[in-house]
């Protein structure tokens, strides 16, 4: 413990050197930059920077990339909550209620309860980072295929009981969406399937173009096709631009929560930013203490997904330093860069390069708070973006989708499937149908059909295997009340009623 | 906006290329296609190449375009079709995408490419748990015979150069390769997880990926795939171990279609030239790449081989219906 204290304290005096400060600041700043637009994601900036480099000392770039991690993640959640447009799929949950609030005047609040909670929570995960990392690793290689299969079995439940106002609708939207997940070649056999001998389908559906597709160009139609009706009154600031008292009551318990979510599924190595984010706000939305504003506007729905964000984005380093394995596509970046400096990371890495290791990890708390001092600012110029007329802000949203979409893939296919997704969107707005759900089927079901379908290749087809691990014993259980609970509960209401 | 020193360079680009003709590659403004999405193996290949061929002086400038999907089908789709006839362009392939186009039925092939050169290979290894019985190769092999489907090997997506390495693995030891038990992860990774949680038997990767893991202990590498002991490593080959195993996941650069011979030969001696240069040498040690060039009608035949052998044992695992 002490040894940790002595090494984070010499990594702080390696982070604070002036160089390394302006590293960090640049990689914040691009990231912050790069996350605001749909489709650039971190990991293509370091993609693009990691020749750049080169030449660069080794401490300072990881540091910088670092920056753009964190900063990626920042950025991605202020389109979502202002134009309701995830700039990636992590941010996806902070569009729900954040869009709402930053549409009844409150997207000040909104955007430093964002800000806030992913500081907060960055710290607390790169606290958790430091000293839990050995023993935070030895457990997640313990989860097998049937363990990640009944973690998604938690997710599908919670998740798809949260949305929407009826459960049918709810899950018709949740099977819209793993309809979606089964185009593509199958992960296990190599074989297209629903791909219609069209090639761009063989890698299946992009999570980011569903999400666009849905949330942005979906309402931006919808919004076209309601404006002779009744002209939604957008109000750019309603009230103050800054949290207020009750705004930091409720959002504290919700950045604690969603980083106990975030960090541990973020440091598994399949684990991924979205489930921690989906079950977060499930969760602020069954112990809210004003249940009627989710789905207008709740706090506590954007601060509990935020902050779940954020500590994933820690998380996923616990895997990436101490056994070399990326789990996700910037830290797979970031692998390429430790290794354009020929250093491994992996079990050794603490040991042969702790100045470099503990520079990195120091440096995150520096990024952290860089981050912050950057984006409070910044909310109040975000906020006038609103004030935009409305055709124009649409226009603009459409345009900067549809950019987004050609930058990421560029091409005819793609652009088509954000067409197409924007009429689903429409209808699904006009008809009242959830849309998460859709996007939570997209990318949770092929994780959770490959996942079971390892652990039965594994167990040679024997399905005990799924009750057998104890991780999956009690996840599946978790999972099995979550499900039967709502019933129970209503069934005793009932009980007790009768009783009176 | 720079007009006039573009032409004055211009200018004294053609003055000296009638003095000395190895400066004549200065001229080359190559566009090279990785078919595949940043950060991935192809991309690093590409972008390496970017930066020795400027630095060696080869060309002056290199455009790196990255046409993600399936394996590299949609990349060499687009190469195909779309730089037709052009002796500038490029595109960066390997291995798996000779997998990937016969199992995705791709209407292109790589016939239709203008080999130019193979540039590097990365040396498989299977590895276990370090707490594992499997001591050896012929462990491996003595379980695979006594019970193919309940030895499970872990490694990257269906039909890559890991899982072709399993059905050659066991076909080599004389178990029936239709029946390998193999289990896809998408990369690395996560692959890595399921050995060191000992959800798997054994794990198929390039070398350099679990280098870290076998140097620690965590994993004991039974077997690389190299013809030859690798220097300084105490790692057998497979061939050591009396199993013919020889299998290496390499990367080549190709032209498109229908170029004249003389675009050709511009192209190889450029991708020569740079093979040469310290520029590339610095990158292949940093990337732990081993230096596999081999160029013109060599690599042309290598190709065709590999395709052959390739298809092949993905007909007997049942992933491409002949």
């Amino acid at each position: 413990m002490m040894d940790t204290f002595a090494a984070l304290a010499h990594g702080m005096a390696v982070a604070v050197e002036p160089m390394n400060l302006l590293y960090a600041l640049i990689g914040v700043f691009l990231g912050t930059a790069v996350g605001v637009l749909p489709g650039i994601g971190p990991a293509l900036t370091v993609a693009l920077l990691l020749p750049v480099t080169y030449k660069l000392d080794p401490g300072g770039s990881l540091i910088m990339f670092a920056g753009i991690y964190y900063g990626g993640m920042y950025g991605g959640s202020t389109t979502a909550i202002l134009i309701n447009t995830p700039g990636e799929s992590a941010s996806m949950a902070t569009a729900l209620e954040g869009n709402k609030m930053a549409k009844a005047g409150r997207g000040g609040p909104a955007l430093a309860t964002s800000a806030i909670g992913s500081f907060v929570a960055g710290t607390i995960a790169t606290i958790g980072l430091a000293f839990l990392a050995p023993w935070l690793v030895d457990f997640a290689v313990r989860f097998g295929p049937e363990d990640y299969f009944a973690l998604m079995c938690v997710a599908f439940v919670t998740v798809s009981a949260t949305f929407g106002d009826s459960p049918i609708r709810g899950l018709t939207s949740l099977f819209i969406g793993l309809t979606l997940g089964l185009i593509g070649i199958d992960k296990l056999t190599g074989q297209a399937r629903l791909a219609f001998g069209v090639p761009e389908l063989l890698d299946g559906v992009e999570v980011t173009t569903l999400a666009v597709g849905l949330f942005a160009v979906g309402e931006a139609l919808y919004v076209a096709s309601r404006r002779h009706h009744t002209e939604e009154k957008l109000e750019p600031v309603r009230g103050s631009l800054w949290m207020t008292k009750e705004d930091w009551k409720r959002s504290w318990k919700p950045w604690l929560r969603g980083t106990m979510f975030g960090f541990p599924i973020g440091a598994l190595p399949a684990g991924g930013a979205e489930i921690p984010t989906f079950l977060s706000y499930s969760a602020e939305k069954r112990l809210t203490k004003h249940p009627e504003e989710f789905g207008k506007g709740a706090i506590e729905g954007v601060a509990g997904p935020e902050a779940a964000n954020n500590a994933s984005a820690a998380g996923t380093l616990v895997p990436l330093l101490t056994l070399g394995l990326p789990t996700s596509a910037t830290a797979a970046m970031m692998l390429a860069g430790f290794q354009q400096y020929g250093l491994n990371p992996g079990p050794l890495l603490f040991a042969e390069r702790p100045d470099l290791v503990w520079g990195l990890i120091a440096s995150l708390f520096i990024a952290n708070a860089m981050l912050l001092v950057l984006n409070l600012p910044l909310v109040g110029l975000w906020v006038r973006l609103l004030a935009i007329p409305q055709p124009w802000l649409y226009a603009g949203i459409l345009v900067f989708a549809t950019m987004g979409t050609i930058a990421a893939k560029p091409s005819v296919v793609e652009l088509s499937m954000l067409a197409g997704f924007g009429v689903l969107g429409f209808l699904m707005r006009r008809f009242d149908f959830p849309i998460a759900p859709v996007v939570v089927g997209l990318i949770l079901g092929p994780i959770a059909e490959s996942q079971l379908r390892r652990a039965l290749a594994i167990s040679l087809g024997d399905p005990m295997t799924l009750v057998q691990s104890p991780i999956s014993a009690t996840l599946l259980g978790i999972a099995l009340v979550a499900l039967l609970a709502p019933f129970v509960l209503k069934g005793m209401g009932r009980f007790k009623a009768s009783e009176d | 906006m720079f007009q006039f020193p573009t032409r004055l360079v211009g200018a004294a680009v053609a003055l000296t290329l009638a003095a000395a003709t190895p400066i004549f590659a200065q001229q080359l403004e190559l566009k090279l296609m990785a078919p595949a999405a940043p950060g991935g193996g192809w991309d690093q290949t590409a972008r390496s190449m970017q930066q020795a061929l400027v630095a060696a002086g080869v060309a002056r400038s290199v455009q790196v375009t990255n046409v993600p999907g399936a394996g590299g089908s949609i990349g060499i789709a687009q190469f195909v079709n779309g730089a037709k006839g052009d002796g500038n362009q490029l595109m960066v392939n390997g291995f798996v995408m000779v997998g990937a186009l016969a199992m995705n039925k791709s209407p292109v092939t790589l016939e239709q490419v203008t080999p130019i050169a193979r540039l590097t290979e990365e040396i498989q290894v299977i590895v276990v748990p370090a707490n594992s019985p499997i001591k050896t190769a012929q462990d491996l092999a003595a379980a695979v015979k006594a019970d193919i489907a309940k030895v499970t090997f872990a490694g990257g997506s269906a039909g890559g150069v890991d899982h072709v390495m399993a059905a050659l693995f066991a076909g080599a030891v004389g178990a029936d390769a239709k029946k390998i038990n193999y289990i896809p992860f998408s990369g690395g990774g996560e692959s890595l997880a399921a050995i060191l949680g000992g959800k798997v038997t054994a794990g198929i990767s390039g070398l350099s990926e679990y280098e870290g893991q076998i140097k620690s202990g965590k994993l004991r590498a039974i077997g690389v795939t190299s013809e030859k002991r690798i220097p300084g490593s105490d790692i057998p080959t497979f061939k050591e171990q009396g199993i013919d195993l020889v299998i290496a996941n390499w990367r080549s650069v190709v032209a498109p279609p229908g170029i004249t011979p003389e675009q050709r030969k511009t192209l190889s001696d450029a991708v020569e030239k740079m093979v040469k240069s310290d520029a590339w040498k610095e990158i292949l040690k940093q990337k732990g790449w081993e230096d596999a060039y081999l160029g013109g009608d060599a690599f042309a035949d290598f190709l065709k081989k590999e395709t052959v052998r390739v298809t092949d044992v993905l007909k007997s695992v049942g992933l491409v219906k002949s």
